[in-house]
C-alpha cells in the first residue's frame, strides 16, 4: 500500500450520511420553494382574499428558535462530556419540538376562528397546507429526537465518533426545519 | 480472510494487491449479511447489482405494457373501420360489439390508453428502468465503491417504485378504467373527479403511484449523488470519472432538484379534488353548474408540472447519453472526443434544463414578451448538444470501429438525437408553435428525441453491460436484426408523422382520418404507420427472448474483460458477491480513455502511469 507515491490522495471526509441528509434537505427545500412559488404565481392572478397572520405564528417561531439554542447547547454538553446538561437540554428541546407542533394547531384553529378557512380562499389554504407539511416535517424531527433520547437514556453515555455522528445528523436536520420555519414565516407576513 | 496469491497471478490481481485500498471490508462479515438466503438475495435484496437488475426486469415488464397500448391505440388510428371484437377478451367491456359483430374500441378506453402509455413509457419505464438500472450498477462498480452510499434507502427506492408500479397497474382494472386526461394531468380535467369516467378514482390512483414514484426517484437520486461524491476509490478524481457516472450523477441532481415539486404540485392537485380547495379551479360550468370555487388557475399546475417535466427529458436522455459515450468509445477504440467538453455540455444542459419549462406552455395564454425569454434558453440548449453529437461523431471517425449490438444502438441514438434534435428548433420558437402545437409533429419530435433515442442507449447499454449483470453474452445475431430492424422501423413510425403535423393534424384523437375531410388524404400513411408500429413491437418481443433466453444460455462470459474497456466494473470477478471486489478495492491511477496510447490497445484505470507519462485526469 505503501508505494502509491505518484498521487495526493485527498479523500472527502464528509461522512456520506451526512451529504445524504444535506442532499435530502436540498429537495425539501425545492418542495418548499414550489409551495412558495405557486403562492405568489396564484396570488398574482387575483381573487386574493388578504388576512392578518395569527399572532400564535410569531410566538410558534419564538419556540422553535428556542428548541434549536437548547439542542445546539445539549450537543456541546455532550461533546464536551457533561452529561446531566446533555440529557436535560435534549428533554427541553422535545418538549420544545412537541410546543410547537401544538401550538401550531391553535395557530390554524385561530385562522379558522378569523375566518380564514382551509377552503374559502387559496391565500388561507395555501398557509394551512405549507404550514402543515412543515409541521409534518417536525413531526420527523420529533421522531429523530425521540431516537436521540433512547440513545441518551438507555445506552450508557459515550461520546464515540459513531454516535457524535448520529446525534449531529439529528442536529442539523433540527436547525434545517427551524429555519425553514423563519423563511416560511417571514415569507406569510410580508406575502398575504 | 486474508489474500491468498495464486500460483498464476495476473498483472490485475498483483496491482490490486499492491496498489489497491484494503477497507478492511472483508473482515467484518462472517458469512454475507446481505445474501443469505433466497429471499434476501433475489428479493429484499440491498445489493446494488441485484437492485440494478430488479429495476431492469421491472422495467421491461412496464416497457411490454407500454408498448402494447400503444399497438392498440395504432390499430384504432390506422384502421379506424377495422373490427377489434378479437380484442375482447383482454379488454373486456373496452370493446363494444354491435349487431353486425363488428368490434369498437370505446372512445374513453383510447384517451386512457395514450394517457398511461405516455405515463408508463416517461416514468416507468425510462426514468426508473433507465436510470434506475444504470445508476444502480455503473455507479459502485465504475467508481470502486463496495455499494451504494446507504444500501437500504437504494432497497427502498425500489420496493417504492414496485408500490408505484402495484398502484397503477391495479388502476387498469377498475371499472371506470385508468386515468384518462394525458399524462401531463392538467386540471381541470384531472381536479374534477365528474369530469371524466378516468378522472375518478383512476386519478386517485394515479396520484398516489405518481407520488410513490417521486420518493422512489428522490431516494435513488440522493443515493447515487451521495454515492459518486463520497465513495470514489482512491485516485478517482472527478476529471477521471467515465461519461456514464458524470451523465448519471447530473441526472440525479435533476431528479432531485425537480421531483419534490411535482409532487407540490401533485399534492395541491389532491387538496382541490378532495377537500375543495381552488388552487387550480375557478368558476366553471360543469354539466349546467357553476362550480363552488373562486378564481383557481388551471395554469399554475402547468407551471409546476414542467417545472419538473423539463428537468426529467433530460433525466430521460443524459444516462442515455452517457451510455452511448462509453459505449461509442470502447468500440472505437479511442478515447472519447472532448472529454472535459463532454462534461461541461452535460452540465449547461442540466442547467439550461430548469430554464427553459414555459416552452411547454406557449400556447396557454403565456405573456408572449415572457415567451422570448423561453425561446432564447430553449435555443441555446441547441449549442451544448451539438458539441455532444460533434464530439460523438468524432469519437468515431477515423476509427477501427467494431460493429456489435451495443455500438450499432450507439450510432443509432447519435441518428436518433440528430433528426429529432432539429425538430426541437422548429418547436422552440414560440411563433412556429401556434401552427405546431398538440399536432403530430410534436409527437414525431418528442418520440425520436426522447423516446427512440433513450431507448437505443437503454438497448446499448443492456447489451453492453449484460455480461456484466448475468455473466453470460447475449446473441449477437438477434442483436442485429432487432437493431436493423428497430432503426428503419422507428423511422417509418415518427417521420410521416412530421408530414401530418405539418398538416395541422391533432394528437389524441380518437379518429381523424373518418371524421375530418381534411385529413382524409393521410388515410393510407397512417395505415403504413401502424403497420410499421406493429412490426416494431413484434421486434422488441424478439429483444426479450433474446434477453431472457440468454440469461440462462447464452453464451458464457470466460474473460473478465471482453470488451477490452479501461473502467473498473470490469476488474471484478465474473460471478462478483457483495462489496464487488473479493480482496482490495483498486485503487486508479489515470483517466478512464486510455485506447490507442503509447502503442497500446488499451490502458485499464488501475495501471499505474510509467515514468514521464502524463495523465488526461489532472
Amino acid at each position: 500500500m505503501s508505494t502509491i507515491t505518484k498521487t495526493d490522495y485527498n479523500r472527502s471526509k464528509i461522512h456520506p450520511l451526512k451529504l445524504t441528509l444535506w442532499v435530502g434537505i436540498g429537495s425539501i427545500i425545492m418542495m418548499f420553494a414550489a409551495f412558495t412559488s405557486a403562492f405568489i404565481v396564484r396570488r398574482s392572478a387575483g381573487n386574493w382574499y388578504e388576512f392578518e397572520l395569527p399572532s400564535l405564528f410569531f410566538f410558534n417561531t419564538l419556540v422553535i428558535i428556542l428548541s434549536s439554542v437548547t439542542l445546539h447547547y445539549s450537543f456541546q454538553a455532550f461533546k464536551t462530556g457533561n452529561e446531566k446538561r446533555y440529557k436535560a437540554l435534549l428533554i427541553a428541546t422535545f418538549v420544545l419540538g412537541i410546543a410547537f407542533v401544538v401550538l401550531q394547531y391553535m395557530a390554524w384553529e385561530q385562522m379558522t376562528a378569523m375566518g380564514a378557512t382551509f377552503t374559502v380562499n387559496p391565500s388561507s389554504s395555501f398557509v394551512y397546507l405549507i404550514s402543515g407539511v412543515h409541521a409534518a416535517h417536525v413531526l420527523g424531527g420529533i421522531a429523530t429526537l425521540v431516537t436521540a433520547m433512547i440513545h441518551a437514556f438507555l445506552l450508557p453515555y459515550k461520546p464515540t465518533p459513531r454516535r457524535t455522528q448520529r446525534f449531529e445528523l439529528v442536529v442539523q436536520y433540527w436547525h434545517f426545519v427551524d429555519v425553514l420555519w423563519l423563511y416560511l414565516v417571514i415569507f406569510f407576513a410580508l406575502n398575504l | 480472510m486474508t489474500h491468498t496469491i495464486n500460483a498464476v497471478e495476473t498483472l490485475e490481481d498483483q496491482l490490486t494487491r499492491e496498489y489497491g485500498f484494503n477497507d478492511h471490508f472483508h473482515e467484518h462479515h462472517h458469512g454475507d449479511k446481505f445474501q443469505s438466503n433466497f429471499l434476501t438475495h433475489y428479493v429484499f435484496t440491498m445489493d446494488h447489482k441485484m437492485i440494478a437488475r430488479q429495476f431492469l426486469m421491472t422495467g421491461i415488464f412496464w416497457a411490454f405494457i407500454g408498448a402494447a397500448m400503444s399497438i392498440i391505440f395504432r390499430l384504432q388510428l390506422g384502421f379506424p373501420e377495422a373490427d377489434m371484437a378479437w380484442l375482447k377478451p383482454l379488454l373486456g367491456k373496452w370493446i363494444t360489439v354491435n349487431e353486425a359483430g363488428i368490434g369498437r374500441l370505446d372512445p374513453e378506453f383510447y384517451y386512457a390508453l395514450v394517457t398511461m402509455h405516455g405515463t408508463i413509457i416517461v416514468f416507468f419505464v425510462l426514468t426508473a428502468g433507465l436510470s434506475g438500472t444504470f445508476s444502480n450498477l455503473l455507479i459502485p462498480l465504475q467508481i470502486g465503491a463496495r455499494d451504494m452510499a446507504s444500501p437500504l434507502l437504494n432497497a427502498f427506492s425500489y420496493w417504492a417504485f414496485f408500490l408505484a408500479g402495484v398502484v397503477m397497474f391495479f388502476s387498469l382494472f377498475l371499472s371506470t378504467g385508468p386515468f384518462s386526461g394525458g399524462w401531463t394531468a392538467y386540471p381541470p380535467l384531472s381536479a374534477l373527479p365528474q369530469a371524466s369516467d378516468g378522472s375518478a378514482t383512476g386519478m386517485t390512483l394515479w396520484i398516489v403511484a405518481m407520488s410513490l414514484f417521486v420518493v422512489s426517484a428522490l431516494l435513488g437520486g440522493i443515493n447515487y449523488i451521495t454515492t459518486v461524491l463520497n465513495m470514489r476509490t482512491k485516485g478517482m478524481n472527478l476529471w477521471r470519472m467515465p461519461m456514464t457516472i458524470w451523465a448519471f450523477f447530473v441526472t440525479a441532481i435533476l431528479g432531485v432538484l425537480s421531483f419534490p415539486v411535482l409532487f407540490s404540485g401533485l399534492l395541491l392537485l389532491m387538496l382541490d379534488r378532495s377537500l375543495g380547495t381552488s388552487f387550480y379551479l375557478n368558476e366553471i360550468v360543469v354539466g349546467g353548474q357553476v362550480l363552488d370555487r373562486v378564481g383557481g388557475s388551471p395554469i399554475l399546475f402547468q407551471h409546476l408540472f414542467w417545472f419538473l417535466g423539463h428537468p426529467e427529458v433530460y433525466i430521460i436522455i443524459l444516462p442515455a447519453m452517457g451510455i452511448v459515450s462509453e459505449v461509442l468509445s470502447v468500440n472505437a477504440r479511442k478515447p472519447i472526443f472532448g472529454y472535459r467538453a463532454m462534461v461541461f455540455s452535460i452540465l449547461a444542459i442540466g442547467f439550461l434544463s430548469f430554464i427553459v419549462w414555459a416552452h411547454h406552455m406557449f400556447m396557454s395564454g403565456l405573456n408572449p414578451f415572457i415567451s422570448n425569454f423561453f425561446v432564447v434558453f430553449t435555443l441555446i440548449i441547441a449549442v451544448p448538444s451539438a458539441v455532444k453529437v460533434f464530439n460523438w461523431i468524432s469519437t468515431i471517425y477515423g476509427s477501427n470501429f467494431r460493429f456489435n449490438s451495443a455500438s450499432l444502438f450507439s450510432v443509432g441514438f447519435v441518428s436518433m438525437f440528430i433528426s429529432g434534435g432539429l425538430t426541437g428548433i422548429f418547436l422552440g420558437n414560440s411563433a412556429i408553435d401556434i401552427q405546431l402545437h398538440d399536432t403530430y409533429f410534436v409527437i414525431a419530435h418528442f418520440h425520436i428525441v426522447m423516446g427512440i433515442a433513450a431507448f437505443f442507449g437503454m438497448f446499448a447499454g443492456v447489451y453492453h453491460w449484460f455480461p456484466k449483470m448475468f455473466g453470460r453474452f447475449m446473441n449477437e445475431t438477434l442483436g442485429k436484426i432487432h437493431f436493423w430492424g428497430t432503426m428503419i422501423g422507428a423511422y417509418a413510425i415518427f417521420w410521416p408523422m412530421h408530414y401530418t403535423g405539418m398538416a395541422g393534424v391533432p394528437r389524441r384523437y380518437y379518429d381523424m382520418g373518418a371524421s375530418f375531410d381534411a385529413f382524409k388524404h393521410f388515410t393510407d400513411l397512417n395505415k403504413f404507420i401502424t403497420v410499421a408500429a406493429i412490426v416494431v413491437f413484434f421486434l422488441q418481443i424478439l429483444f426479450i427472448i433474446n434477453f431472457f433466453y440468454s440469461i440462462f444460455s447464452g453464451k458464457k462470459m470466460t474473460t473478465k474483460n471482453p470488451w477490452g474497456a479501461t473502467t473498473l466494473e470490469w476488474t471484478t470477478p465474473i460471478e462478483a458477491g457483495h462489496g464487488n471486489w473479493p480482496g482490495n478495492i483498486p485503487t486508479v491511477q489515470r483517466w478512464a480513455y486510455d485506447y490507442g496510447k503509447g502503442g497500446e490497445d488499451f490502458i485499464p484505470q488501475y495501471i499505474p502511469l510509467k515514468n514521464g507519462e502524463n495523465d488526461h485526469g489532472h
